[in-house]
């Protein structure tokens, strides 16, 4: 039966491995993600969960154990942040190219020197072109959702993609909310056992995988994967309305968007700075102003039609990155402000970077953001791209 | 959103995260929202630490740091003379403290509403201790159920036994019955 647990959103996405029953987990420390897998590891002693639990000497191990054990047609789990991340990356390509649908939750936390744990989305920003689906989660509830949803999709025939659910270091990692979870066989019919259609590897009908292709074949199989990242698009707005109708949640399918019907500017962030921006948005609107929130709630496949929607009705947007690209901008501007150039839209971006190494950013912070966006629309040119709260 | 927001003030080992998270499940009880948190950075034990609750009648959508407490819970009275305990206090806020002192004897840069009990002293008198140290956590609850409206004392009580679960019967229910001591004993000075 369904219960309701006190748990953090590490243990979140313990829960929900223990609800979909990978058949294995590869496990390597590193903060803020360790409690992740160390409650996994619990599950399995007690006899909870029946997973092959390994343990690995590196991340980078981490991901060849899954992606050996995904060959294998096997539903396959891990968890990592930042660094770990980090020296993942080699092997990440070779999940998404290989078409190896682990899932992976992945804590935001900054990259160093110097040492910092706290959150920052540059580890998975910089994972972008790795060949993974990408969510980012605003709270514990829906990183568990996130984690059930996201097999349901990577494992699709169609879209047979690796893919991550990003979650916020301490602020959603290792703080406590209450959220309901499920027992296996109440999940099922939502997310059934996965059958490996498409390839595997099987002693008894011998295969070889990830030979040489020479110039007269990679580029096909990389169009191969932007294909597979084309079906989850159409894929995710039926996994979610699916997970609603199951367990009566929705958590806003590409963009979770609030009051942005009639919004002159909107906002758009993504994690838990997304959620925050709703009062913001509450107390701008009891001021009599048209504020909105766009919370980016899928990274990849961008969802670029759903952004130039939005700036069909807004004056202005206001795009804040947990994150920095040195020398250029924040991921996400970048990308909505493409997404409009393609749309030949040309309202004002307010780019922002905010919050970088877990620097604390409050709604009030937002509601002064947004009042940058309403300078932009009313004057119809944009600040340069603003390094908010930077002590110089 | 109406929020309420309760900070803890301990040592490292004293148990302000279980408390906050014991706090927060109590709440719960009561059909309320919770968050509960630690103020992470370089722990360890007997270092200051903070930890946190945060409340409300709804699905709580706010992430940041918590400011003005309406609440500041001390478990070690040796902690009253750092900066960071009296931060975001004002003459509204709830002031719970573990010591021998009366609420009238504590002085403070504000005048907050002070409630005092001597918790340490229940915990060696009742043999709470972990590695020889008296862990207050669970009896501060007991008086932080007396000195605001936030949450019954009986609320508290099935939420130790909950965030207790895995100990002992008998230690269970010293800590229990230790909170309802602390909820007896507690001098409100306002």
């Amino acid at each position: 039966m369904s219960k309701i647990v006190s748990v953090t959103g590490n243990h979140s996405a313990s829960w929900a491995a223990r609800t979909a029953i990978p058949a294995v987990i590869a496990a390597y420390p590193i903060t803020p993600q360790t409690t992740i897998v160390e409650k996994i590891a619990e599950f399995v002693e007690n006899g909870d969960l029946k997973s092959e639990y390994v343990r690995v000497e590196s991340e980078h191990s981490a991901m060849a154990a899954c992606i050996g054990a995904s060959a294998l047609g096997l539903r396959t789990f891990t968890a990592t942040s930042s660094h770990g991340l980090a020296l993942m990356h080699e092997m990440l390509h070779w999940a998404g190219r290989a078409r190896l649908p682990v899932v992976m939750p992945v804590v935001n936390r900054s990259l160093g020197p110097p040492w910092n744990i706290w959150v920052d989305h540059s580890d998975s920003m910089a994972q972008r072109d790795t060949g993974w689906i990408q969510f980012y989660a605003s709270n514990n509830q829906e990183v568990y959702d996130t984690v059930l949803m996201l097999f349901r999709l990577c494992e699709a025939p169609k879209v047979l993609l690796p893919g991550m659910v990003a979650l916020d270091a301490y602020i959603l990692s290792h703080t406590f909310t209450s959220i309901e979870v499920y027992d296996h066989e109440e999940i099922t019919d939502f997310l059934p056992s996965y059958q490996a259609e498409h390839w595997k590897l099987d002693p008894k009908d011998p295969m070889a995988t990830g030979n040489i292709a020479g110039p007269e074949y990679y580029y096909e199989l990389s169009y191969a994967v932007h294909e597979g990242f084309e079906a989850a698009r159409k894929m995710i707005p039926k996994v979610e309305a699916d997970f609603k109708k199951h367990f009566g949640r929705f958590h806003g399918g590409f963009i979770d968007t609030y009051q942005c019907d009639d919004a002159e500017v909107i906002f758009i962030a993504m994690g838990t700075m997304g959620e925050e921006a709703q009062l913001a948005v509450e107390e701008l609107r009891n001021e009599g102003i048209r504020a909105g929130s766009a919370r980016l709630r899928v990274f990849r496949p961008f969802p670029a039609e759903q952004i130039q929607a939005l700036a069909n009705k807004a004056k202005a947007f206001v795009v804040v990155d947990r994150s920095l690209s040195y020398g250029h901008l924040g991921g996400a501007v970048t990308e909505i402000r493409s997404a409009l150039y393609r749309g030949g839209q040309t309202i004002p971006v307010q780019g922002v970077i905010a919050g970088l190494g877990g620097r604390d950013v409050r709604y009030t912070d937002i509601k002064k953001l947004i009042h940058l966006g309403f300078d932009a629309a009313d004057k119809g040119e944009v600040k340069p791209d603003i390094f908010y709260g930077l002590k110089r | 959103m109406n929020l309420f927001e309760i900070r803890f003030h301990g040592r490292g080992g004293q148990g302000a995260v279980t408390g906050a998270k014991i706090l927060g499940d109590a709440t719960r009880l009561e059909n309320k929202h919770f968050q509960a948190f630690a103020h992470y950075g370089a722990e360890r034990r007997g270092a200051p630490v903070m930890a946190f609750t945060r409340v409300a009648d709804e699905t709580i959508r706010i992430h940041s740091y918590i400011y003005d407490p309406e609440t500041i819970v001390i478990l070690d009275e040796t902690l009253l003379d750092i900066p960071s305990v009296q931060e975001g206090m004002n003459e509204d806020t709830f002031v719970v403290i573990n010591t021998p002192q009366a609420p009238q004897e504590i002085k403070l840069k504000v005048k907050p509403k002070i409630s005092t009990v001597d918790a340490t002293t229940i915990a060696l008198d009742v043999g709470i201790l972990v590695a020889g140290i008296a862990v207050v956590n669970t009896i501060m609850l007991g008086a932080v159920a007396r000195a605001t409206s936030i949450v019954t004392i009986e609320s508290v009580k099935k939420a130790i036994r909950k965030g207790l679960a895995e100990l002992p019967e008998k230690v269970i229910e010293t800590n229990v019955e230790a909170a309802q001591r602390a909820y007896n004993e507690l001098q409100i000075g306002y």
